[in-house]
This record gives C-alpha cells, structure tokens and sequence, in this order.
C-alpha cells in the first residue's frame, strides 16, 4: 500500500466512524467530509453514493429537495440545537427532480444562514448553458454533466480538502480562484485541469482505495493533517461564483473579477 | 495454469468485448465497474438490477400513458423517457440511451405511432441487455468456481 497521506487518511477516517449527528467538535480527519446527496433517480443515487464514499466521503443520500431540506432542518422555522452538530460539508443535487428542482433546492439552501454557506453542485443530464448560468448565478459551486465520474468527484473533494488549507483565504472559492495571501500554498493554476477521463489512465476495472488520492496531481496540502474547519465558518457571502476547471463543455467558466 | 479457467476467461473477455463493440455498453459502464473492489464487489450487479427495475416500471408507465383511448399526455411518457434516458446512462446501456433520445423526440412531436414502436423497442433492448449481462456474469461466476479471477478487460 502507498504510504502518503492519502491512505493513512482514508485509514484514519475508517476508523472514527462518527454518526452524522453524533459529532460535537469540529472533526480532526481530513477525510470527514460529509455530503449531502439529493437525487430522485434511485439508480443514480446508489452510484453517486459509491462515488463519494470511494473519495472517502460520508454520504447521506436522499431522493427529493423536501427531504434534503428536512435532513437540514430547513423544512420548519425552527433553530434546533441540533444543527450545530449537524455538519454537511457539500451538497450535491440533480436539478431535474420532481416537485422541487436542483436549482429550487440551491435557492432555499443560499436563503439559509445555516447553510448558505455549504458549497452546491448541481447535476445534470443536460447540457444547457441557460440552466448552468442561472446555477452559478445563484451560487451553486459547480455543474456536473452526468452521468457522474469518479474524476467529477474527486476533483470536488480535492477542492474542499483545498479550502481547509487555506487558512486565511476565502475557503469557498476554488484554489485557483483564490488570492494567494499569506499561505505557502501556491494557488495551482492548471493541475485540476481534469479531463473527465484523464484521472485514472486506461483499465480502470479495477480501482484500489488508495487511488482515490492519488490521480489530481494534488499538492502537499493532502499529507498534512491539520485539523478541518468547516466551510461553514466562512464569513464571506459575497464570494458567489467560482469557475470550474474546465474540462468538458459542460464545465462554464464563469469569470468574474478576482475578489481582491 | 488451468486450460478450462484460461478459456474461460478468454471467452469472457471476447464476450465483453463484444459487447462494447455492439454497442450495448458504453464508457460508463467501465466506470462503474472500476468502482467494484474487494470491499463492494456486487456493486455492478447491484446497480444493473436497479436499473433493470427501473426499466420495468417505467416501460410500464409508458405503457399505459400510451394506452389511452382519447388523448395521450405525451408530457407523462416524456417524464419517464426522461428517467430511463437518465439511468440507462448512468449504468452505460448505450442502446437503451440511445432509444431514449428518439423517444424524447417522438414524444416532443406528438408522434403516437413513433412512440407506440419506439417503447416497443426500448422494451426488448433492455430485455436484450439484461440477458447479455446475466451471461457475463454466469461466466464470471463459472470462472471463480473453476479457480480463476476475472480478468479485467481493457477495452481501449
């Protein structure tokens, strides 16, 4: 087995097998990131499902906006207690859902004060540029054209884990967004340049855990082990696009000037 | 090395491959197999089966949507041409997306008759796919219980 940081991680974090609500502290692991998977396609859930628990995500995955909504605590006016515990670190949805869409869900989640911050990705079958402008106006962090790829995903865990090293910037925004403050971490320009298919070369038949780390080029910023701060302290409400690495066509840039 | 369990697998990776070559399955398919390991390693099956309920269901809906004596709510098909189009790419039935796409289209134009043969259609491809896949798994299961591992196919 690989001895960088990436497995020791995943190890770690197989170990501390916290309950969703069971957490009172911020979580020491790297990998304890917990997503919020909404999608009405039981089929696809399953599979975005394996996908973020192969990134070492845990996953809450369920199939209407009125369900996610109710997970958070958003669904009544009340300010339960609980939510403190209650930590979702990102929140992926399908936009085409009956009842309430993606983009419905995403409206209601940036209306919160508890999760507004908490970064969105949108999933779609459809590549319609009208429907990913109007997500990333409204403050959705990314678009997936589906169906969805290990690469899609690791390429979101690799830019939360890169928000947690970057201390003193804006940790919503994607590394190569951000302004390079004080942090020893250069902002890489292109190494998440992924192409849907580049992470993992040829015969992916089979993949091995330790991989999940292994194909973004990332930076040191995986071996350390400094302790998570959620998203959520984030103060900045202002920072509402960040560009996604581009990639397939359904990844559109939006840039707006560099917040500096 | 056993001569049964390398012919075997020669056979299943011919099978496979076929397959590709056909058209049944595309690159997601291969994705969703990377996704197997040790640790998950009916994840394949698991989600195939989904789908093929799926299938079931809404070519049911379709069915009866279609079956209206009077007017036909072509926007009630074209919700569940959506959902199967939707999963049949999730799991990389190709054929079955494909179908899919021209049903969306006939349900778009209103096209009884177009999406009367299309359900057929898309009825007996994902029955066709459905029996592809038993095979290929019969033959995975025929290999491990003569000794071998399945061999991962590179289909590039």
């Amino acid at each position: 087995m690989a001895r960088d940081g990436g497995v020791s991680c995943l190890r770690s974090s197989e170990m501390m097998r916290v309950g969703i609500g069971g957490m009172e502290s911020p979580p020491l692991d790297l990998d304890e990131v917990h997503v919020l998977a909404v999608d009405d396609s039981l089929v696809d859930r399953i599979v975005i499902e394996r996908l973020l628990r192969i990134t070492s995500c845990k996953v809450t995955a369920v199939d209407s906006g009125w369900r996610a909504l109710e997970f958070l605590g958003l669904d009544n006016e009340k300010a339960s207690a609980e939510l403190d515990r209650l930590k979702v670190d990102l929140i992926i949805t399908d936009y085409c859902m009956p009842g309430m869409t993606g983009y419905e869900l995403l409206k209601k989640i940036k209306e919160s004060s508890s999760f507004r911050q908490v970064p969105v990705v949108i999933m779609s079958s459809e590549n319609v540029l009208t429907r990913i402008d109007r997500c990333l106006e409204e403050g959705a962090e990314d678009f997936l054209l589906k169906p969805v790829k290990l690469a899609d995903v690791k390429r979101l865990r690799s830019y939360l884990t890169g928000d947690v090293k970057l201390s003193n910037a804006n940790k919503r925004k994607l590394p190569e967004d951000s302004v390079p403050v004080n942090t020893s971490f250069p902002p890489p320009p292109s190494p998440f340049t992924i192409s849907p298919d580049s992470s993992d070369s040829s015969p992916p038949l089979t993949i091995s855990p330790e991989l999940s780390d292994s194909s973004p080029p990332l930076s040191p910023l995986e071996i350390s082990s400094s302790p998570l701060s959620s998203p959520i302290d984030d103060e900045d409400d202002d920072d509402v696009l960040t560009s996604s690495p581009e990639s397939s066509p359904a990844r559109r840039q939006k840039m707006r000037s560099p917040l500096d | 090395m056993d001569a049964h369990v390398a012919q075997l697998q020669m056979q299943y990776r011919n099978y496979i491959l076929s397959l590709y070559q056909q058209g049944f399955l595309d690159d997601q398919f291969t994705e969703l197999k990377s996704l197997q390991d040790d640790g998950s390693p009916d994840f394949v099956a698991e989600v195939l089966s989904l789908f093929f309920d799926d299938c079931v269901k809404l070519v049911g809906n379709m069915a009866r949507a279609l079956d209206q004596t009077g007017t036909v709510d072509f926007s009630q098909v074209g919700a569940n041409v959506h959902q199967l189009k939707g999963s049949s790419s999730s799991v990389g039935a190709k054929r079955v997306k494909g179908l899919c796409i021209n049903f969306k289209e006939l349900c778009e134009a209103k096209n009884y008759e177009g999406c009367v043969r299309c359900l057929q259609q898309v009825d007996i491809e994902y029955k066709t796919l459905k029996a592809k896949l038993q095979d290929m798994f019969n033959l995975e299961k025929q290999i491990v219980q003569a000794g071998g591992i399945v061999p991962q196919v590179d289909i590039n």
